[in-house]
Parts: structure tokens; sequence; C-alpha cells
């Protein structure tokens, strides 16, 4: 259980049911009154954003969630399906939760799933994912001023800048807290 | 919270805080004043419903200089200020330190609505010797020092600011939340500004107004939306403190707060007290007005996250 004074950024609480997480908080005191905590929260499901102000008797309990190892299977209209590698459980999540993670989500590649009691709620991917560049121009010779990138596309569809050498079919790092190129890979 | 890593960076600001502290020191000695010197370590407080104190052994340290500056009050101190550090326990904010700096002064023969005027001398006489002229920036808005300030009262700042009246709002128990998200945000920012007559209930030692026993003639002076001063006509009877005493311990007890123990010594003494204005101001708070930080530890060398 949580007391408002132990309420701070980022700490996850459950209220009516849903799990919520603290974005801004603020300690205030208006001149001889008593301590109000104000804050911002979101709604870890709906994504919808609010401002409340507590009082120092009020109390929270924890949100109960849990991050599961899963696999990524396939997107079948509009919703990305993972399992669970040892009990072979399904879940679905849709493209608001997956959100920029779709750029990076190629078959197999295992996951971190958050789940609210038994709703998953969003997934967190490796840091470098490898994929293969599906459409590139070709590398012409003089491009190779130092700085200078092209734009490619990778098989999930992400286009992302690269440097002039790299080719159509090749494999490259991609850093998925950046969405940037990291470097060149060899299977 | 700004990282207290780069205190080096805080030259500037810890230069013009110090400067901030001596213009303030010099005008309440040109104006023969008396400088004191009070306990921090105190064996008894003046119960706050909202101020929680931090315990030290049997005693506590103080949460204001307040009690024993009135009992030299009373025993014929007319004029007397103090620069102190003051502790409330759970205080953390951005505008908030659980160790403070604190400036109170009262006089004696003095009334809320002159101490209003003196509190404008007192900030116009800082501001010019830190060379503000008669404008302070901050936060991007120019606070024009000019006067008299704009003053208002609770009754008119619910009137012109919060969705309900408030009457309403005391007795539907949301005076503080709706202080905190509407009225509060909206004071003093083009000029500073004094709010006054608060509701009684609020107000632990200010005297009622005679025409209207549910206001205490008190105010608070805020400056780009946030508090600065606190003050209050004194009330002298010691019956009556005795009872607001008893009141607030009561409270307290009864939403799980630790009640304190009274000083009989200060109800004695406060019979001799004189009729008599008094304020409390928080330098900090000051400071970050005059050096344009959005957070308080930016005005102080440590914050407690860093010591």
């Amino acid at each position: 259980m949580y007391s408002a004074s132990d309420l701070k950024k980022g700490l996850r609480i459950k209220m009516d049911n849903e799990p919520y997480i603290v974005t801004e908080f603020n300690f205030v005191k208006p001149g001889k009154g008593q301590a109000l905590y104000r804050s911002k929260l979101r709604n870890m499901i709906t994504g919808a954003q609010f401002e409340r102000t507590f009082r120092s008797a009020d109390t929270f309990e924890p949100a109960d969630l849990q991050q599961k190892k899963m696999q990524y299977l396939y997107r079948e209209q509009g919703k990305y399906c993972f399992m669970d590698s040892e009990s072979y459980e399904q879940v679905f999540l849709t493209e608001d939760q997956v959100g920029e993670a779709k750029n990076f989500l190629i078959d197999n590649l295992e996951a971190e799933i958050l789940f609210f009691e038994d709703r998953p709620l969003e997934v967190s991917l490796p840091n470098f994912v490898d994929l293969v560049v599906i459409r590139a121009d070709p590398w012409a010779k003089g491009d190779s001023v130092s700085g200078k990138t092209k734009p490619v596309t990778l098989q999930t569809g992400y286009q992302i800048h690269v440097p002039p050498f790299v080719e159509e079919g090749e494999k490259i790092r991609v850093d998925t807290r950046s969405g940037e190129y990291l470097t060149r890979v060899k299977d | 919270m700004e990282d207290d890593g780069r205190l080096a960076k805080k030259r500037e600001t810890l230069w013009k805080r110090a400067r901030m502290i001596r213009a303030i020191r010099d005008f309440f000695t040109s104006r023969d004043y008396l400088e004191v010197e009070t306990p921090y370590l105190i064996p008894a407080l003046i119960p706050e419903t909202y101020i929680d104190a931090i315990s030290c052994g049997d005693w506590f340290l103080h949460t204001s200089p307040e009690l024993h500056m009135k009992r030299l009050l009373a025993a014929g101190y007319p004029r007397i200020f103090q620069i102190c550090k003051c502790f409330r326990d759970g205080e953390r904010g951005s505008c908030h330190l659980p160790e403070f700096t604190m400036l109170e002064w009262y006089c004696r023969g003095m009334d809320y609505r002159k101490l209003m005027k003196e509190c404008e001398e007192l900030i116009v006489a800082v501001a010019g010797e830190l060379g503000c002229g008669n404008v302070i920036n901050y936060q991007g808005r120019a606070i024009g020092l000019q006067r008299p300030w704009e003053s208002i009262s609770v009754r008119e700042a619910f009137a012109c600011y919060a969705p309900m009246s408030m009457d309403k709002a005391v007795t539907e128990n949301c005076f503080d939340e709706i202080m905190v998200s509407s009225i509060e945000p909206r004071l003093g920012l083009t000029q500073p500004t004094f709010i006054y007559d608060y509701p009684v209930s609020g107000s632990a030692l200010a005297k009622e107004r005679k025409d209207d026993f549910a206001l205490a003639e008190r105010f608070e002076l805020y400056m780009g939306g946030k508090e600065i001063a606190n003050a209050c006509s004194e009330l002298t009877d010691p019956k009556e403190h005795h009872r607001r005493f008893l009141n607030v311990n009561k409270y307290r007890h009864s939403i799980g707060k630790s009640i304190y123990p009274i000083s009989e010594r200060f109800l004695q003494d406060i019979a001799a007290m004189p009729e008599a204005a008094g304020i409390a101001l928080g330098v900090d708070r000051l400071a970050m007005i005059f050096c344009d930080s959005s957070a308080i530890d930016c005005v102080v060398a440590f914050a407690p996250e860093f010591l």
C-alpha cells in the first residue's frame, strides 16, 4: 500500500481496478492549509492522461504488473500475436500498445510483455535487433563523403538512414530505443 | 529537482541570495527593529493543524519562531525581527524544503493592513538594493513593483477565479484544493498581490474581524503565483489561545496526527501581549523570485537529497 507522500514520477498504482503511471508530481501546501499532492497520471490501458490532486490520507494499491518473456509470432488484422514459449499461451496486442516497436518486430523475436493482471499492456524489445534491408539504392561511388547517408527500407517496412555502402539484402543492427542504424552484421 | 552536483553553477544565485538577506537586515535595522535569536530546540510548540514538527529527543525543532518571539513582544520588545531556519516534517516539493529559512517580524500597535504597507516597503527596498528597479522578471513575466499593489479578499478571489464561492468551498471541504489549482496560480503575476480575510477555521492565531467572526484578519503575499508571506493581526487573549490550541490538538488527534505539548509559560506571558501584527516570510521563496528560479533547490546550496 502506498500513501500520497510515496507518489513519485514513474510509480505505477492501481485505481478503480486499472493501472496508472505517475507522469508528473509535486508537493504543494496552500498557506496554513493541508499538504496536497498534485499529480499527472496516465492510464496504462487507455493511455488517457489527467490531473489529480491527492491528500496525505489517500492510499493506493500498487499496480500488479508483471513482465513476461514472449515470442513474436505474426500480425493479423492490426493485432500482434505473441506466445509464451513455455506454456504456448498466446496474447494479442493492438497497434497502439505495440507503438514504435512495430518497426522492429520480426518473426520469433523475443520480447518482454508487460501484463496488468492478465491483460497485456505494452511490449519492450531488446535494445538491438538485426533486420534485413529489402530495398536500397545501389552505392554510387563518390557518395563516400563522410556523414552522407541514404534511406533504405527494412523487412518490417521501416525506413531508416544508413551509410551509402549498405546494400539491398544485407543485414543491419538497429538500436530500438533511438531507431537508428548501428552497424552491418554478417550471418 | 535540480541536480545539486552543479554547486559551482550556483555562484551567482548564492551571491544574490546573500545580498538579498543583507538588504533585509539593513531595512529592519534602519527602522529600529531589534534582531533577535530564539531557540531552535524547544519543549513545546504552537500546535497547527497541518504543520508537523520534527522531534529531537523529548523536544522538537521549532516549526517557526512565533512562540518565543511573541513572548519577547509580550515582555516589552515592541519591534523585533529574526532570520532563522525552521523545520517541518514531510514538506518537500518544488517550493518546499523540510529545513528552510524564514524571516519573521512583529510590530506593536500595527494591524494587518499597516503590515501590508511595510511588507511593500521591504520588498521595494530589497529590489532597489539588488538593482531591479521597479520590475522583477520572473519566469518570462514582468512583476511590476509600483505601489499600491493589488489586494483582493479571499472571498473575491473565489468569485473571480474559482468554480464555487468561498463559503461553499469551506462547507464542501475543498478550500485547499481550489486554492492550489484555481487561485494561487493567478496571484501576483503582473504585480505582487495581497490576498486577505481568510476563513477563521484555517487561521491558527489570527484575530477575527470585528464585523465578521467567520473571517480572520490575515493576509498572504503572492508573487509569480507563489506564496511568499503569511501575516495577521495577532490574537492577544490567553483564554482564546488556549481554546484554539486544544481544538487544534483535538483535530490533529482525530486525523491520526501527533498532538503537541502546550507551553504554559507562553500562555502566562501572552496575557501581557499588546495589540500587534506579525508576519512570516519565506526567504528561499523570495530568493526564487529575485533569482528567477522555478525550484527552491536552485536558491539553496544544498537540498536534502544531495547531503
